[in-house]
């Protein structure tokens, strides 16, 4: 234990971002060049390591000492810090649950998730981006590409993966909508919103539970690994965890499209959006269950840690010009999905639905533009991932 | 090259088909498994990068 370093470490202030900064923030260089890890307090007080070069993150990601269990003491609950209420440890809930209880609920999800499985819903997919094309099309000749577009696809691909029938997409759709809109909906209307997906879901699994479908629901019940709430909790997980985030992806993806189209029809530009974007930088939060090194700084039990992605994605040491957005790099090895155990269950199915989006809107709407000034568009840093709060586009 | 994995690490992410279709697959759980041990020299570049991007060290690659 000698070897740990007692230097005092730098103190930064939170929250991280400042509306009008790019992101990620340039300070973030600073601190990976600096000490790589950083020292922050939250509002509430509690003490929080970020983690901000790209083999540290790795390595955190993968420490058994480390814990996701929001339940423990210390752990850094800071959509609470955002406005956003701390979800309770609802079972079924299993990313904030460490190896082995994690493990079950994973294992029986993989099935649902793997690549030959996302290959068969593309036709589905397919069908849901036409239809919202054909929507926007139909409505002029300009949209807000994010309400239009980047939220409804994924909430629709989720509904469909789920086996929510077809009459109540609509009402799927608009719920999933209010939470993520956190500058129009009030806390309330976020609250009313999730009590209502979580009960529609209860009615759902009751139903699946009577008369099987060919569908994910059905067939984790039938593998008989989970009770009914607890099939209730990874659903919801699902919805929450796949919606937002790839939202983001495809607007930013879509802006960064327009401003180097050099790249337009390029299949690799979804892995690079992924990595340059990092949108889930507050996403993967931790805390030491036991005294721990981390970038040779002592971190003790009961501190919180935050490995923020997309400073290990801008990491030089790991990335070559990393601020370039460069779809033909061979370095894949981002951590925009985490790393370890809990890395991201959805991403082959973020794979698809992004390449998708891009494909079809620019191959529907070949002279898509931006109808405001790219330092115009209200980058979202108010919430607990980075994005757009609305795209305006014109055709 | 000889390429080992362990599918009681694996958690699915689907990263090595995804680099290296011709060599790994996941079974019915969703699990790794490797269709060629020794891949040929083809191969191995794609085998190293499902190595790398691997996010619970299921694959083993041996150089022998
Ligand atoms: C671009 C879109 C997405 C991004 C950037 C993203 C990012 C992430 C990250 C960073 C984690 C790790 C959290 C941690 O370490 O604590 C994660 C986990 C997870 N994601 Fe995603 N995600 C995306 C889309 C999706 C989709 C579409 C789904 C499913 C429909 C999904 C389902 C999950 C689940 C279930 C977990 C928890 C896995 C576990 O704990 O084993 N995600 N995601």
């Amino acid at each position: 234990m000698d070897k740990m370093t007692s230097t005092e470490p730098r103190v930064v202030g939170f929250p991280l971002r400042t509306p009008g900064e790019p992101f990620p923030p340039p300070r973030y260089e600073e601190y990976r060049r600096d000490t790589g890890l950083v020292l922050s307090y939250l509002p509430n007080g509690n003490k929080v390591w970020l983690v901000t070069r790209h083999e540290d993150v790795r390595a955190v990601l993968t420490n058994r000492k480390i814990s996701s269990n929001p339940d423990h003491r210390g752990f850094p609950n800071i959509s609470d810090t955002m406005g956003v209420p701390r979800q309770e440890q609802i079972p079924g809930w299993f990313v904030g649950l460490d190896s082995p209880e994690h493990d079950r609920f994973r294992k029986a999800l993989i099935p649902e998730f793997t690549v030959r499985r996302v290959r068969e819903m593309r036709p589905a997919i397919e069908r849901t981006v036409e239809e919202r094309i054909d929507a926007m099309l139909a409505a002029g000749n300009s949209a807000d590409l994010v309400a239009d577009f980047a939220l409804p696809v994924p909430s629709l691909v989720i509904s469909t993966l789920l086996g929510v029938p077809p009459v109540d997409r609509d009402f799927f759709e608009s719920r999933t909508r209010t939470l993520v809109a956190i500058r129009s909906s009030t806390d309330q209307q976020r609250d009313t919103a999730t009590k209502e997906l979580l009960r529609y879901i209860n009615r759902l699994v009751a139903i699946k539970e009577k008369w099987p479908g060919d569908d994910l629901i059905s067939r984790l019940l039938a593998t008989g690994t989970l009770h009914s709430q607890e099939l209730s909790g990874v659903l919801m997980l699902l919805l929450i965890a796949g919606h937002e985030t790839t939202a983001n992806n495809i607007a930013l993806g879509v802006v960064t499209l327009l401003l180097n189209p050099e790249w337009i029809g390029d299949d690799r530009a979804v892995e690079e959006t992924l990595r340059f974007h990092s949108v889930a930088d507050l996403v993967s939060l931790r805390v030491a269950v036991e005294d721990v090194e981390i970038s040779g700084q002592l971190v003790r039990a009961g501190e919180g840690i935050i490995p923020l992605v997309a400073a290990a994605n801008h990491d030089t040491d790991a990335f070559e010009c990393p601020h370039r957005f460069d779809p033909a790099r061979t370095e894949r090895h981002h951590v925009a999905f985490g790393y370890g155990v809990h890395q991201c269950l959805g991403q082959n199915l973020v794979r698809v639905e992004m390449e998708i989006a891009y494909r079809k809107l620019f191959e529907r709407i070949p002279d898509l533009q931006l109808a405001v000034p790219v330092e115009e568009l209200p980058l979202k840093y108010d919430g607990v991932l980075c994005g757009l709060h609305e795209l305006p586009v014109r055709w | 090259m000889r390429i080992t994995v362990d599918s009681h690490r694996c958690v699915g992410a689907g990263q090595c088909v995804l680099s290296a279709p011709e060599v790994f697959d996941q079974d019915e759980d969703g699990l790794v498994t490797v269709l060629t041990h020794r891949p040929g020299a083809e191969e191995q570049q794609a085998v190293r990068r499902a190595d790398t991007l691997c996010p619970s060290r299921a694959i083993t690659v041996h150089e022998d």
